[in-house]
């Protein structure tokens, strides 16, 4: 269980997601003078709504998802072929982005949702590499190692006015009004009757399956709506990047997503993701700056808190501000993780 | 006609027969028992009769329809409620949101993703009135895994009743509690009986032989004994090999 208040839990929109959105808000104008750059407020929009969408699976219903950059990577080349071979259209690209990284996703769950643990883990893994491999073949359709270049950042057709978003601070209040419909879209489904289904299949697919669930078709459709959430962020990747590559959908890369998003505290809480990534992309660009190992340090820090505080960042952070206490928070994390690659399908 | 019919049930796992052919069959509102001893098959029977498990041979009827082979959701949604030898439940949720999760009403709306879960009252009012009837009233927000060992015997059966089931599955309710825990569930059992269509695997002679309207004694994969708790006492059987030293 993702434990919020009660009363937020019923709310459309929270207070935390109203301050988040005004500091996110002002982020072009003093983001230069801090010594980073628009680009980076873009990247860290785009990636905690990866982000996000990946915890549905590891965090709301414990499953290990491995491979989940092949989704992002996905939407990322379906939003430039749309964009190249069918209408160049922000909204249509948009969608097939989301579409067609779903349908990818609702592929891979036939094969996968009846396993949970280390098998659904592996089984990810496979099938990640899978799209990678063919992205990198493909070298007609996609571009291969080089990339589908020349994408361009659509114009925002709203009827009533349309916008140029060329530039990147256009472009970011763009992904950052597409993130906050985004947030407000995933914390219902977290918190709807699906959402706490899956919650308590996660906890025991025995359980819920003699309480007449069809467990099956609940894990293959988070998973569904995960990879589709994820492409659609992945088409805006396309965009901020003007390119598609493949090296998202490598192993190393889907392993950044599972990395941001346990030492965010994805385990423990909705925003676990999104502290992650703000974590992991600062890092990379201030202490990247320093040193070339920052990855080294990342890494530790990982091993770190699997090892120790599997609460993560947003588990310290309750801790603190909403007088949790650590110590069950300490305990949820663990229990989480644990289910997460242990346990087989007699549970 | 009777509510269960089971008939020539065979399961093997791999080449070990672990139920030769189990014949059973419950009118609705019985009470029924079900004795034997430690691996005999008991636990494997429930998970036929729930669709945890398919059977090789024989059938499983409900209400007159054959459900054999279904899946365990299917057959959930039927009516037919369990309980687990080892208990499962959604630990982190509250004792009320285990109940909840359990309301056919609550599973009619799992696809429902635009509305908060948490603000339907209707759901919170039911769960907390079948909590009032197992004793939980006061612990309906204490998360499951905070509660004593008993109470999480007694959240079983309340999840379980919410499910509004027509039959109950009690997969040796009494196990690891006290005397005064297995005063206590039998209360709660007893109240239910007439009710409710139960089968109920239980080593406790005491609980069983009170509460049971009719016991079936399952050994070597077969059901070898049968017959009210009264005829099973003079039954030559079970004389012969001793109840007590059933488990
Ligand atoms: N899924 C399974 N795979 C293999 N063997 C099993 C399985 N389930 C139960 N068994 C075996 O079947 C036998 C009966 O088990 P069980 O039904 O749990 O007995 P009881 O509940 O009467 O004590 C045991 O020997 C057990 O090891
Ligand atoms: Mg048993």
């Amino acid at each position: 269980m993702i434990p919020t208040p009660q009363s937020d839990s019923a709310r459309l929109i929270t207070p935390t997601m109203l301050v988040l959105w005004l500091v996110l808000a002002t982020v072009p104008f003093w983001i230069a003078r801090v010594g980073l750059y628009p680009y980076l407020g873009i990247e860290i929009l785009i990636w905690s709504l990866y982000a996000l969408a990946f915890n549905l699976v590891l965090g709301t219903a414990g499953l290990p998802s491995f491979g989940h950059g092949a989704y992002f990577g996905i939407g990322a080349y379906a939003f430039g072929l749309c964009q190249f071979n069918v209408v160049a259209n922000l909204w249509a690209c948009l969608a097939a982005a989301l579409a067609v990284a779903g349908l990818a996703g609702a592929l891979v769950a036939l094969f996968i949702s009846h396993r949970r643990g280390i098998y659904y883990a592996f089984m990810t893994i496979a099938f990640g590499q899978i799209f990678w491999t063919v992205a990198i073949k493909s070298h007609k359709v996609t571009g291969g190692e080089d990339g589908l270049l020349k994408i361009a950042r659509l114009p925002a057709d709203f009827g009533f006015a349309s916008f140029d978003l060329a530039g990147n601070v256009a472009f970011y209040y763009f992904v950052l009004m597409v993130f906050g419909i985004a947030v407000i879209v995933l914390w219902r489904l977290v918190h709807s009757p699906y959402g706490r289904v899956i919650a308590a299949i996660k906890q025991s697919e025995t359980r819920a399956a003699h309480l007449g669930y069809n467990v099956w078709l609940y894990k293959a459709s988070i998973f569904a709506l995960s990879a589709a959430v994820s492409g659609f962020a992945g088409g805006l990747f396309a965009m901020a990047q003007l390119a598609a590559f493949p090296d998202v959908m490598s192993l190393h890369q889907s392993g950044y997503v599972v990395m941001m998003t346990l030492v965010g505290g994805g385990l423990v809480s909705f925003w676990g993701p999104v502290i992650g990534v703000f974590l992991f992309l600062i890092a990379r660009d201030v202490i990247g700056a320093m040193t070339n190992a920052w990855m080294l340090y990342f890494g530790l820090l990982f091993i770190a808190v699997v090892l120790f505080r599997p609460e993560g960042v947003a588990g310290a952070i309750m801790a603190a501000w909403q007088n949790r206490s650590l110590n069950s928070m300490r305990q949820q994390g663990g229990t989480a993780l644990r289910l997460l690659l242990g346990g087989g399908r007699w549970r | 006609m009777a509510l269960i019919e089971v008939s020539g049930v065979h399961v093997r796992f791999g080449d070990r027969v672990v139920l030769e052919s189990i014949d059973l069959t419950v009118p609705e509102g019985e009470f029924h028992g079900l004795m034997g001893p430690n691996g005999a098959g008991k636990t494997t029977f429930f998970n036929v009769l729930t669709g945890r498990v398919k059977p090789s041979r024989g059938s499983i009827r409900f209400d007159g329809e054959d459900v054999t082979g279904l899946s365990s959701h299917r057959i959930a949604a039927k009516g037919v409620a369990r309980s687990f030898q080892i208990m499962t439940l959604f630990d982190e949720f509250s004792a009320s949101e285990n109940v909840i999760v359990g309301l056919p009403g609550f599973r009619a709306r799992g696809f429902d993703m635009h509305h908060a879960a948490a603000g339907d009252r209707g759901f919170a009012e039911k769960a907390s009135e079948i909590l009032v009837t197992v004793g939980l009233a006061a612990k309906s927000d204490t998360r499951a895994k905070d509660l004593s060992y008993g109470d999480r015997r007694a959240l079983e059966i309340a999840v379980a009743l919410g499910q509004g089931p027509r039959v109950l599955c009690l997969d040796e309710p009494t196990s690891g509690l006290g005397s005064d825990g297995v005063q206590r569930l039998a209360t709660l059992v007893g109240r239910l009986k007439g009710k409710l269509t139960i089968v109920a695997i239980e080593h406790d002679m005491e609980f069983l032989f009170s509460l049971a309207d009719r016991i079936s004694v399952i050994h070597w994969g077969q059901v070898v004994a049968r017959g009210t708790p009264h005829e099973l006492q003079q039954n030559e059987w079970v004389k012969r090999s001793n109840l007590g030293r059933f488990a």
